[in-house]
């Protein structure tokens, strides 16, 4: 851990914005994200020696080194499931802290909207990995498929285990559309929503309305990781990994946690918290903004619970009225709009608003903001990274 | 339950890990793997008991009751699977084993659904092919 924690860092990002029909080729989308992470870190492609990509998208890296020149990879892998994006850029830190890579690239590109509908197997049944399979097995025949019923179904849970209201939830997307109607590459640019609106919003899979659930979109996005040493002598103050983490445990699935001992709380973002508060030294009180899996609003309150931002069952109440989540509120929450308020990448999105907070070139800030800390996939396998400026 | 029949039904993928227990639904059995050597009860099956990573296991038959752990009912269709009406509930069992199922309902109304409902395992023919587990409300006490 010594070798990555204020020894690394994140040097050139890039993001397209979030649509519903891109026009473009995922291949299109991940070099135009990639040719701009290039040159906001102030490097050309044969300096990308690393690349880490993801199991799920088509644009592979031996389709990006062939389309930008990028020859002289050492370091390249692939990693997998929803919650991979701090992996990920955990990947790439290991590879740039050993020594077998100097700059490592990790981007996502998904025509999420306009390519095919999330929550529908991508896969034939024969390809299914064995835990893709199970699920298959022993949910779907009950119509159990998609993500949001697993939301739903953990939720249900949560709410009867402390009693809450679950009309508070609605706070959360309030904020992020906030948040999201001052990103000009957002999907919702301009389009903030009221309280309102929220109670008006149809019942989806009961107890989750319209509004708890993210869209699908058509996005990229790009990461450079270096290390810090070498970070000094490129175009952008460098944003140091303070701490970055994995968790996965006993009877998880990709999407539920269904047979988890308690389905109310998420036992790989406890974990993720842990690691990321012993890594880098930091507690909850530290942390000056959180980008938090916001793909389905109930995650929220329960990852605040879960990092210790709150005691358990007390997170829908901190998150009532909004104050405390809004920029310039004690602790501001997907800044740039996050899944409810931009757009759905999986949470990558999540890791380049962190680095701007840090920079302080949020489509939303006044100054800079750090530390900041980054959850990405809450449900099963998850991670995590805290960002900033220095320690 | 009622089905669209534009759509395909969604079976079950066996292998020679889980047939065990997709063969006692069909002849309208509940069963559970557990570990011959420590008596784990395991579901999902699996090749290997997690706790003592003997391969030598059996399949037990089941009480078939158990209690309602949470719930959620579907209302759109784009977030279940459009081949079943909507709406329609689907319900985590907690089993008297100890073990936790998925399944639908049969005779409770979304409203009615509960946390911590007793409920029993009945089976439900739906295609030649095709039988799958629902709860049924249980009376409280009753042997």
């Amino acid at each position: 851990m010594d070798m990555i924690s204020n020894k690394t860092a994140i040097v050139g990002i890039g993001i397209s914005e979030f649509s519903k029909d891109s026009g473009k080729t995922e291949l299109r989308m991940a070099s135009e994200v990639i040719r701009e992470a290039l040159d906001d870190a102030g490097l050309v492609p044969p300096d990308i020696d690393g690349i880490v990509v993801h199991t799920d998208d088509a644009s592979d890296e031996i389709a990006a080194v062939r389309t930008m020149g990028m020859g002289n990879l050492t370091f390249f892998g692939q990693c997998r499931w929803d919650g991979a994006p701090c992996g990920m850029v955990m990947r790439a830190a290991i590879g740039v802290a050993a020594g077998m890579a100097n700059y490592v690239l990790v981007y996502r590109a998904v025509n999420g909207s306009s390519k095919r509908r999330m929550g529908t197997p991508s896969r034939d049944i024969a390809q299914m990995s064995t835990s893709a399979l199970l699920q298959w097995t022993f949910h779907a025949p009950f119509g159990q498929i998609s993500a949001a019923g697993a939301v739903a179904m953990i939720t249900s849970r949560y709410l009867y285990e402390y009693g809450i209201d679950p009309d508070k939830f609605g706070w959360i997307p309030v904020v992020c559309r906030g948040h999201g109607s001052k990103n000009p590459r957002g999907m919702y640019y301009g389009q903030p929503i009221a309280i309102e609106d929220y109670r008006r919003s149809p019942m989806f899979t009961d107890p989750l309305r319209l509004l708890d659930c993210h869209e699908n979109s058509d996005a990229a996005a790009a990461l450079i990781i270096t290390t810090l040493e070498r970070a000094k002598d490129l175009r952008q103050k460098p944003v140091r990994i303070l701490a970055v983490a994995q968790s996965e445990v006993a009877e998880t699935e990709e999407k539920n946690c269904f047979y988890s001992p308690r389905l109310s709380e998420l036992p790989e973002i406890v974990r993720v918290g842990e690691r990321l508060f012993a890594m880098s030294g930091l507690a909850p009180r530290h942390i000056r903004s959180i980008q938090l899996d916001d793909s389905y609003a109930p995650l929220v309150p329960m990852q605040l619970e879960a990092l210790g931002f709150c005691a358990p069952g007390e997170g829908a109440a901190f998150c009532e009225g909004g104050d405390r989540i809004r920029m310039g509120g004690e602790i501001p929450l997907n800044t740039s709009g996050g899944s409810l308020g931009e757009g759905y990448l999986y949470g990558l999105n999540h890791i380049i608003e962190a680095v701007r907070l840090v920079r302080g070139t949020s489509p939303v800030q006044a100054g800079p903001l750090s530390p900041v800390l980054v959850t990405t996939g809450a449900l099963g396998p998850a991670s995590g990274l805290i960002v900033g400026d220095g320690l | 339950m009622e089905y669209n029949p534009a759509f395909p039904l969604l079976r079950p993928y066996t292998d020679f890990d889980n047939r065990g227990f997709w063969e006692g639904i069909k002849r309208h059995a509940l069963v559970f793997q557990r570990c011959k050597h420590c008596g784990l009860f395991v579901h999902r099956p699996r090749p290997m008991c997690p706790r003592c990573l003997s391969t030598e296991k059996e399949w037990v038959p089941s009480e078939g009751k158990g209690k309602i752990y949470s719930y959620v009912t579907v209302h759109y269709e784009k977030t279940g699977y459009p081949g079943i009406k909507v709406p329609y509930s689907v319900v985590v069992v907690e089993m008297l084993e100890g073990v936790r199922i998925i399944a639908n309902v049969e005779g409770i109304e979304p409203e009615e659904l509960r946390i911590g409902m007793p409920v029993e395992v009945t089976f439900e023919d739906i295609a030649e092919d095709l039988t799958l587990p629902r709860v049924k409300k249980r009376e409280v006490g009753s042997p």
